[in-house]
């Protein structure tokens, strides 16, 4: 059995996952209107942090080496550092395992790199700065599997406890935005130029943001008196639509197989909510609609949370994990901002006000390019309070 | 622990293709890309093709060779199929192309059919896509061919009891070095030939 030890959350609304949840909780989003930012033509709404912020952070952080670090490298660290402290777990120990989600990682120093080495535009190498920083003497593993990473990476450090003999796993999610990342989303016409809206009529594309998030997980001894309070992984799943490079398939295809596998042989009544990826394109919520239709499990609520923070692409399927965590704890359904006039094909319960809710259990999906689909499922037990 | 068996094996390199260990007879045409000469020689037909990027064309042709070799309709949908692919530099080479495009405000022209290809695991996409694979979908990025984590990746991928099928593999274009080795692992067989010895020796 693998249960949570701890979390963080670095976003535009905090620099730790309570302060996140308490800002989303309070319907406060971290979206605004960027123009004439890194060079790009045109203007984007997106979530970035603020890189002052963030240098004067790290400066306090304890300093082992006098390497330097880029933006990436500096959230993950810092988000890595709170995780770690908040779980009293030793990093530096033969049996903790750093897995490091990301999609484009150190991308724009290939516009610009005057202060590192070239082979720091690895994502293999940002991995091993992250993990060096805390001496873990593993080699780190790296997924990159487009939107889904931060699940996928989760779905990895599981594996690794169950079957190679790891005892701790720090998952860590990384994106920074740059103009690579924006002039690609922008050349794909994906963006909108308002919040976005999650499962609504009017919805017409997704926002970007930026975010670091990381969990420790810990894989239980068989001996072990488990604490009373904790949140357990209960399964998850990948399946590929095997339809089409950039685009879902209509029917939710992979979505629906990986839900389907995800809750085989699991009470769906304990769910509280679906968290749903719910970019707000025209595309992908309309193919959310149809998998938990299929699956299912369209009486249960489901939320989007990109209206707060964006999405925040390698770091999403772990940010939001979070944010489900806390929610789950708090027993409260976050609404979805920005939902006004329901506009999927399928008939889901789009969750639109903070609301009460005891069940212990939530399930998260996410989808991306390459036509990967993911679902991943969590159940808590002995909270009383957050 | 299971059993796991190479069905089939494919290895591409800048001058070679290996399948199972026999070295194909790739003619070079004239004007033609080393890798469309294998796709041409082949003689596959899938336009598609024509659209990837580097990476994915290698990985595609070796998937190609594979199932071909082991007579598999692509057209069958294979719900107990997954596909694992790792490499060194994701999707660099094509990073840098995407790069160009954007680099200089007077010579601006990002284009969707070249950033789609700036994310590594476009070719796990691609090829099951051509092989309607619903499975697992992943890809992982370490500095060096790992044996050792190609063979973890593949147990993992294979102990999940809806799978039985797997297509794994090292699938690089670094520096336009082409570097491809995948197998075709099936589950629970009697042959248990998979394993951290064999792929460094195939390698």
């Amino acid at each position: 059995m693998i249960y949570r030890l701890s979390d963080n959350i670095i976003s535009t609304l905090g620099f730790n996952s309570k302060d996140n949840y308490s800002q989303i909780k309070n319907g406060n989003s971290g979206l605004k209107l960027y123009e004439n930012r890194f060079n790009l033509p045109e203007p984007f709404f997106a979530s970035l942090i603020d890189e002052e912020e963030i240098n004067d952070r790290f400066s306090s952080l304890p300093k082992t080496t006098n390497e330097k670090y880029t933006k990436l490298e500096k959230l993950s660290i810092l988000s890595c550092s709170d995780a770690i402290n908040l779980s009293n777990i030793n990093p530096s120990s033969n049996d903790v395992i750093f897995v490091f989600s990301t999609t484009k990682g150190n991308v724009e120093l290939l516009e610009e790199n005057k202060e590192f080495e070239k082979e720091r535009v690895y994502l293999w190498k940002s991995a091993q700065v992250i993990k060096n920083y805390f001496h873990n003497p593993n080699q780190p593993i790296v997924v990159t599997n487009a939107c889904i990473s931060g699940v996928a990476a989760q779905l990895t450090a599981f594996n690794l406890l169950n079957n190679h003999n790891f005892k701790y796993a720090i998952v860590v999610g990384a994106e920074v935005l740059s103009k690579f990342i924006i002039s690609g989303f922008q050349s794909f016409k994906a963006l909108s130029m308002q919040m976005c809206k999650p499962f609504d009529r009017d919805r017409d594309g997704l926002n970007l943001g930026e975010g670091a998030s990381s969990i420790v997980y810990k894989l239980a001894d068989n001996d072990e008196v488990l604490p009373k309070e904790r949140i357990e992984f209960i399964s998850g799943t990948v399946r590929n639509d095997a339809n089409h490079i950039s685009g879902p398939s209509r029917t939710g295809e992979g979505l629906f197989n990986a839900i389907s596998e995800t809750i085989k042989g699991y009470d769906t009544s304990k769910l509280s909510f679906i968290n749903a990826h719910a970019t707000s394109t025209p595309y992908n919520d309309s193919m959310e609609s149809f998998a938990i239709e299929r699956g299912g499990i369209n009486n249960i609520p489901v939320n989007s949370l990109k209206p707060y923070l964006g999405h925040t692409l390698g770091a999403a399927g772990i940010l939001e994990t979070i944010i489900s965590f806390h929610s789950l704890i708090d027993n409260t359904i976050i609404k979805t901002l920005n939902h006004q006039n329901y506009g999927v094909e399928k008939s889901i319960i789009v969750n639109v006000s903070n609301k009460e809710s005891k069940k212990p259990a939530f399930i998260k999906l996410i989808s991306g390019f390459g036509g990967s689909n993911a679902a991943i499922m969590f159940e808590k037990s002995g909270y009383d309070k957050y | 622990m299971i059993n796991i068996e190479i069905k089939s094996w494919c290895r591409i390199t800048n001058t070679k293709v290996l399948l199972n260990g026999e070295e194909l007879e790739i003619p070079l045409r004239e004007n033609t890309s080393w890798l469309t000469n294998i796709y041409k020689s082949q003689k596959i037909d899938y336009p598609k093709y024509f659209k990837m990027d580097t990476l994915s064309k290698a990985g595609f042709l070796a998937s190609e060779i594979i199932m071909r070799s082991l007579n598999i309709d692509p057209l069958e949908p294979k719900p107990k199929w997954s596909i694992i692919s790792m490499n060194s530099s994701s999707s660099l080479e094509t990073d840098k192309n995407y790069q160009q495009t954007i680099q200089d405000t007077n010579n601006y022209f990002p284009s969707p059919s070249v950033f789609v290809y700036t994310l590594a695991n476009i070719v796990t996409g691609e090829i099951a896509i051509r092989n309607k694979i619903m499975g697992e979908t992943l890809f992982f990025v370490h500095k060096d061919f790992s044996p050792h984590h190609l063979y973890q990746y593949s147990i993992d991928a294979l102990s999940n009891d809806s799978i039985e099928n797997l297509l794994c593999g090292w699938v690089e274009d670094g520096d336009n070095n082409i570097d491809v080795l995948m197998f075709a692992l099936k589950k629970n067989t009697k042959v248990n030939n998979f394993n951290i010895e064999n792929i460094k020796t195939i390698y």
